[in-house]
């Protein structure tokens, strides 16, 4: 049994209103199906408006799909009872794009890793606070970060601390939307560094949303694609992301930009100098 | 060196001048029963249209009452029922705006058009109609003050709440498992309170003006009680041999509604808050 299974998901936006009810819905997701095994990754490559964020939130429970339904080991995340309903949202976790607008700007670091501990575990404060001490040391802070607040962090930093509140609870899911795009090269490098360390101490699975090609093939262990709400592509190997004959994914290949010419001719203009 | 007047408010003494005028303001009010040197209902008509002596600091209206001690038991009226038009405003305008735009689809549609229709009704014609059925009163102008008001607190939260959701710490609260009341306590309520500060400054000027002006007109407080615009209403028909008994309240009147507008806007500059007028 897969941990996630995506079966015939589709999904619309409308645009109804109190004064008009026709309806003028648009098409954001269709027919889509995958699964994602234990301590798997599932690269979601796509542009954007494909509907990647989409996909991302019905997983996560935020809104619900108007057909198809989607597991989570074997229960429907939207129609289970009650009480599963509750361990599946516990079990699958949530890091964004954007690091500063995830996070509440007048809560401390500390509260803010707090809050799913809060809900979910019933700790002591002295208990929590060394979970939330731990959690931070592990994602790279320290104590001294505790009672920091939003804008002392940098956007690396906070991205840690997002993920840091996306482990507390002990996930088995986590769903990264474009966790790395917003930040620099080597923060990138690093916290996917960070999340492949986590995937396998914690056991975790990730569905990695990006339209970095680079990024997702670091992280991945299969790969999809996304073209305007239809998966077009689904590789279990991400290799034959490369062998690929799809007039989308060539064109995406495309885009890749080439590292190498552009390092070869600055080291030229470097050795040219320290010739002269 | 004296600076000049433009130059005080650019600077940014502003905000220290006015907020210690009101913090006077402020005692004052509280303290008028032992502030004041006289009774402000006392008749003496033997002691009437004094001019100012040590007795009666600013003379004595046309009943022998001190202008002074009525003036400062004003500021309690004023101050008082301005507050509570404002934090009643803000309460009700608080839960039903963030309730709305955190609810959205149809309850926001409902209690959105509800808004529309209050704004659309003149709040001069509801004092006015309350005013016809009820008789003059304080009452009746503060129930119809409150009852306008709310709504543009109302949406101004709401706009508030709406650009708050569409932030991914909403959905991340969601998904560490907060109830919506945990979600609209913790993380709604305390980003959309800083503007609050700016609209409530600017507010109590408006709600102390329109005491003043309905009381001017005989429809708010009714004499003898002390209260700025009914001071002003009863000075009326001595203009011409005592105008001082309309300017001493309209001076002050002026002041207070002058202190708390340069505050609001001062604040609203430091803050970057957008004023809804």
């Amino acid at each position: 049994m897969s941990l996630i299974q995506v079966n015939e998901v589709t999904h619309s936006y409308g645009s109804r209103s109190f004064f008009n009810w026709k309806d003028r819905s648009k098409k954001v997701l269709s027919d889509i199906s995958f699964s994602i095994e234990e301590g798997a990754c599932l690269g979601l490559l796509g542009s954007s408006g494909a509907g990647k964020s989409t996909l991302g939130k019905l997983i996560l429970g935020l809104e619900r799909p108007q057909n198809g339904q989607i597991l989570f080991q074997g229960h429907d995340i939207y129609t289970a009872d009650k009480h599963t309903r509750q361990k599946i949202r516990r079990d699958i976790q949530a890091v964004f794009q954007d690091s500063y607008s995830s996070v509440n700007p007048r809560i401390t670091a500390e509260r803010i890793i707090a809050e799913p501990l809060e809900n979910y575990e019933k700790l002591t404060a002295a208990e929590q606070k060394r979970t939330i001490v731990e959690l931070l040391e592990r994602v790279g802070l320290s104590e001294g970060d505790l009672k920091k607040y939003p804008h002392q962090f940098s956007g690396g930093q906070l991205q840690r601390i997002n993920i840091a509140r996306a482990i507390s609870i002990k996930p088995k899911f986590i769903v990264l939307d474009e966790s790395v795009s917003s930040l620099d090269m080597v923060n990138q490098k690093l916290i996917l560094e960070l999340l492949n360390e986590l995937k396998e101490d914690f056991g975790l699975s990730y569905l990695f949303i990006t339209h970095d090609i680079k990024a997702a093939y670091t992280i991945s262990d299969s790969l999809g694609v996304l073209e305007k709400g239809e998966l077009v592509e689904l590789y279990d190997s991400k290799n034959q992301f490369f062998t690929s004959e799809h007039p989308i994914v060539k064109e995406m290949r495309g885009s890749i930009l080439a590292e190498h010419p552009r390092f070869r001719s600055i080291r030229t203009r470097v050795s040219r100098v320290s010739h002269t | 060196m004296i600076m000049s007047i433009p130059k005080i408010f650019r600077s940014q003494k502003v905000i220290p001048i006015c907020s210690i005028i009101l913090c006077i303001l402020f005692i004052i009010a509280i303290f008028a029963p032992w502030i004041a040197p006289h009774d402000p209902i006392a008749v003496n008509l033997a002691y009437k249209l004094q001019p100012p002596s040590w007795a009666y600091p600013l003379g004595t209206d046309h009943l022998g009452r001190c202008n002074l001690s009525r003036i400062l038991y004003g500021t309690r009226l004023s101050l008082g029922f301005a507050m509570l038009i404002f934090i009643s405003s803000i309460l009700i305008g608080l839960l039903v705006g963030t309730f709305s735009g955190y609810k959205g689809g149809i309850v926001d549609h409902v209690l959105m058009r509800f808004c529309d229709g209050v704004m659309a009704f003149p709040s001069l014609i509801l004092i006015l109609g309350l005013v016809g059925i009820f008789g003059p009163g304080l009452t009746q102008v503060i129930i119809a003050l409150m009852l306008v008001q709310w709504v543009y607190y109302a949406r101004m939260f709401r706009g508030m709440v709406l650009s708050l959701k569409e932030q991914n710490f909403i959905a991340a609260a969601k998904i560490s498992g907060s109830s919506q009341w945990k979600i609209i306590k913790n993380h709604i309520v305390p980003n959309v309170l800083p503007p609050l500060v700016v609209m409530g400054t600017l507010e109590m000027g408006w709600a102390i003006m329109d005491i003043s002006a309905m009381s001017f007109l005989g429809l708010g407080v009714q004499p003898p009680t002390p209260e700025w615009g009914a001071m002003i209403h009863e000075g009326k028909s001595y203009i011409r041999t005592n105008p001082e008994l309309m300017l001493y309240p309209g001076l002050i009147i002026m002041l207070v509604i002058v202190t708390f507008n340069l505050l609001g806007e001062a604040l609203s500059e430091q803050y970057g808050v957008k004023r809804r007028f």
